[in-house]
């Protein structure tokens, strides 16, 4: 090992992966070999390392140079250059949208440098495939430390102290949780990981299970002390084939080290972890829900209490966290909970990490102190709008969440202030929207995801969201009243008081969010018959502009309903009983003289 | 509808995957995952002899089947085209991507192609946001789909 002196990393998260960065791992390998640089140099295949926007991502070490949108024909050119003559390939390298500079070390990236990493520590790091990078980098030492120098009580009191709260979504003190299932007296107890990331939009579990198994399984068993449990079920969505994959060698690799089994590191300490998986449905995110589903149940929530860290998986206590909650785990019992408490707000310690799509510029998963505002995250972290266009909107918390607007964006982002402002964290979903979105149909969009995602089981969530759906669908449309508003928010909130569970106690935000946000949007809607994004179809009408028509013919060409006619070098006309307003034609004229009215 | 022939070295597969399970009634997703991986769909025949297998009644294997969007009744086609709808892809027009494919393969969402070549549906989220809109066409995924790309993906497949 002495004499590698360069190690390449390459992403091998799901985005890069989807763009060939599986190619770009095996080019490397057959090319290092080719070139008799087998001794010198090593290829790694990394989690995420957060910046998808610019993926497949490689990064090259120990200079830290960052070569963003590599592809596999890439590859030679960057061993050639940059191992064998020393020279970096600039073109390949990052470029400042701002100064137009190229940057080469991701430390001096905007969008790193408010990032702070605690769960996210080691994606982008360490092979995920191989235990020893992970205890290269004090893995598995938190384990230790809590076996043979501290007690349970003393453990739970570090988690307590840090200020951690669950990552999931609620926020409920971790500490505390793992106080209580311990304090249950019973034969047999479970440590339940939730990695049922149901959120569309949000990745983080997932990238935290694929570029850092370990860490989940070594705050599990952490627990697993405290609470007094031997068994441990980690909860992990189907879809997730490559996230399953790596935690299944992590567990094969924790067990051959002996941190996983009978005995643990000599202390008699006994744990192990199984998987378990979910087959889509958002609804198994809720705990009672994913405990059901976990029984071989359909997943549907019961009342609580009882809280599962007293009644929960085949009526034994257990303690539910979330992957992202449990990934901190072992940095704050090795660095201290006065460390991880100094870092974010009053109310909300430490970091979150949040998935950041939408109309914006650096789609990526970031992970920032609490306390940022949506305005750094944005602009400084997100690097703006896409397309230079205005910012509308941000939803948080997913389908669960509210839209949050620009007179939100100095809030400081923790839990208590994103439910004052009508959302909420969630998991850490955050969408951009423009001004090309309308907040309406926004709305109508979130409510088709839950009523899909509905279990049935309690009225209020099962029909109330979808006729709450069927008024949106109505105003879209253009057929709806002032009065239809009124039953949008009183509905909206005879759903949040009524429901059995948190999907339905929480569905309804959007409406009520946007309603509150944009009540001159909902207006315009319903009494002028106009949506100012031009998204809603059945309220616009595409025009041509005379002047600007050169009668080129391209749109009446590429029309798939024959809707345009026009003499050639004549301006031409839409016949709007005939348009199906599919837009083909605004995308293909060149002279900008179609719009929408 | 016409019965379902299940083939019987499937089926002997299946009862030794439940037989793996120790015909538990709480291994009823685990059994079930895999016999769509066997299967490729879940029909009525198959559950009925799932739930004997593991001695539960067929209306519980049922109420499982629907309630998880993962489990499918319907064979899919040879190529699954999936469109994500997660909310990072619809707003970045996935909605029209999906429109697109409707419109080629003349079928629904949820529908396959009768020559068995293509089936569609929507999914929520392949995490691959940066990516946006993102469709599937089995394992493979494609990123920054334009509408008019989905003509050249489809005819990646249809030779």
């Amino acid at each position: 090992m002495a004499q590698i002196k360069y190690h390449i990393l390459v992403c091998g998260g799901t985005g890069c992966r989807a763009s060939q960065s599986e190619d770009i791992l095996k080019n490397f390998q057959e090319l290092i070999i080719d070139k008799g640089l087998g001794t010198e140099v090593q290829v790694v295949k990394t989690g995420c390392f957060g910046f998808c926007e610019k993926g497949p991502i490689v990064k090259m070490m120990p200079d830290n140079t960052f070569y963003t949108k590599v592809s596999p024909a890439d590859c030679e050119e960057i061993l050639n250059e940059h191992i064998i003559k020393g020279r970096k390939v600039t073109r390949l390298l990052y470029t400042d949208p701002e100064t137009k500079e190229q940057v080469s070390d991701s430390k001096h990236m905007e969008f790193y440098k408010k990032q702070i990493r605690i769960a996210l520590r080691n994606c982008g790091f360490i092979n995920p495939e191989n235990i020893e990078e992970y205890i290269g980098r004090d893995g598995y030492q938190a384990l230790g430390k809590v076996l043979t120098e501290l007690t349970p009580d003393a453990t739970i009191d570090i988690i307590k102290k840090s200020g951690l709260r669950g990552r999931g979504g609620g926020g409920f003190p971790t500490g505390l949780k793992w106080e209580i299932t311990r304090k249950v007296k019973a034969d047999q107890k479970y440590v339940i990981c939730n990695a049922d990331e149901g959120d569309p939009g949000a990745f983080m579990d997932r990238s935290v299970l694929e570029g850092d198994p370990h860490s989940v399984l070594e705050a599990m068993a952490i627990n697993g002390y405290c609470t007094g449990a031997s068994k441990g079920l980690v909860y992990i969505r189907a879809e997730y084939p490559l996230a399953v994959e790596r935690l299944k060698i992590a567990m094969r690799q924790a067990r051959e080290f002996g941190l996983l089994g009978q005995n643990i590191m000599g202390t008699g300490f006994n744990f192990d972890v199984e998987i378990r998986y979910g087959a889509g449905a958002f609804v198994c995110g809720e705990e009672t829900a994913l405990i059901h589903s976990m029984e071989g149940k359909r997943g549907e929530p019961t009342v609580k209490p009882p809280f599962p860290s007293e009644s929960g998986y085949l009526g034994k206590p257990s303690n539910v966290n979330n992957v992202e909650t449990y990934a901190n785990i072992p940095v704050i019992i090795i660095k201290g909970a006065e460390w991880f408490s100094a870092i974010g707000t009053e109310k909300s310690k430490g970091t979150k990490v949040f998935a950041l799509a939408g109309k914006i510029n650096n789609v990526g998963l970031i992970e920032v102190p609490m306390g940022i505002t949506l305005r750094e995250v944005i602009y400084e972290i997100g690097g703006g709008i896409k397309n230079d266009k205005k910012f509308k909107a941000v939803q948080t918390g997913g389908p669960s969440g509210g839209m949050l607007t620009e007179k939100h964006l100095d809030t400081p982002i923790d839990y208590d202030n994103l439910i004052a402002a009508g959302s909420m964290m969630g998991s850490g979903g955050m969408i951009v929207m423009d001004e090309d979105d309308c907040m309406v149909s926004m709305a109508k969009f979130y409510l088709q995801f839950t009523v899909e995602e509905s279990c049935g089981k309690c009225s209020p969530c099962r029909i109330g969201n979808k006729r709450l759906f069927e008024i949106l669908e109505k105003v879209t449309k253009g057929q709806g009243t002032l009065e239809d508003l009124d039953k949008l928010k009183n509905l909206s909130n005879v759903i949040k008081d009524t429901s059995l569970c948190g999907l339905g106690q929480t569905s309804p935000n959007p409406v009520l969010s946007s309603l509150m946000n944009f009540p001159d949007e909902y207006n315009e809607h319903v009494v002028s018959k106009k949506c100012r994004a031009g998204s809603c179809k059945s309220l616009m009408q595409y025009i041509i502009d005379p002047d600007n028509c050169i009668g080129c013919t391209l749109c009446a060409r590429n029309c798939p309903v024959n809707a345009i006619s026009g003499e050639r070098k004549q301006p031409h006309i839409i016949d709007q009983e005939k348009c199906i307003k599919c837009g083909a034609c605004m995308e293909k004229c060149k002279f900008n003289a179609i719009h929408i009215n | 509808m016409a019965k379902v022939k299940l083939s019987e070295k499937k089926l002997a597969e299946l009862k030794e995957v439940c037989k793996f399970f120790n015909n538990e009634k709480g291994e009823l997703i685990n059994v079930l995952h895999r016999a769509q991986g066997i299967f490729g769909y879940l029909p009525a025949e198959l559950q009925e002899v799932i739930a004997k297998e593991l001695n539960i009644s067929v209306a519980q294997v049922y109420g499982v089947v629907t309630f998880y969007s993962f489990f499918t009744m319907t064979p899919k086609g040879e190529h699954p085209i999936s469109i994500c709808l997660g909310t990072a892809c619809y707003v970045r027009g996935s909605e029209k991507v999906l429109e697109e494919v409707k419109r080629t393969l003349k079928i629904q969402v949820g529908d396959t192609t009768p020559d068995g070549k293509f089936s569609l549906s929507c999914l929520r989220c392949v995490g691959a946001c940066g990516l946006a809109p993102v469709m599937m066409v089995g394992d493979k995924v494609y990123g920054r789909v334009a509408p008019d790309g989905v003509k050249d993906i489809i005819a990646e497949y249809n030779n």
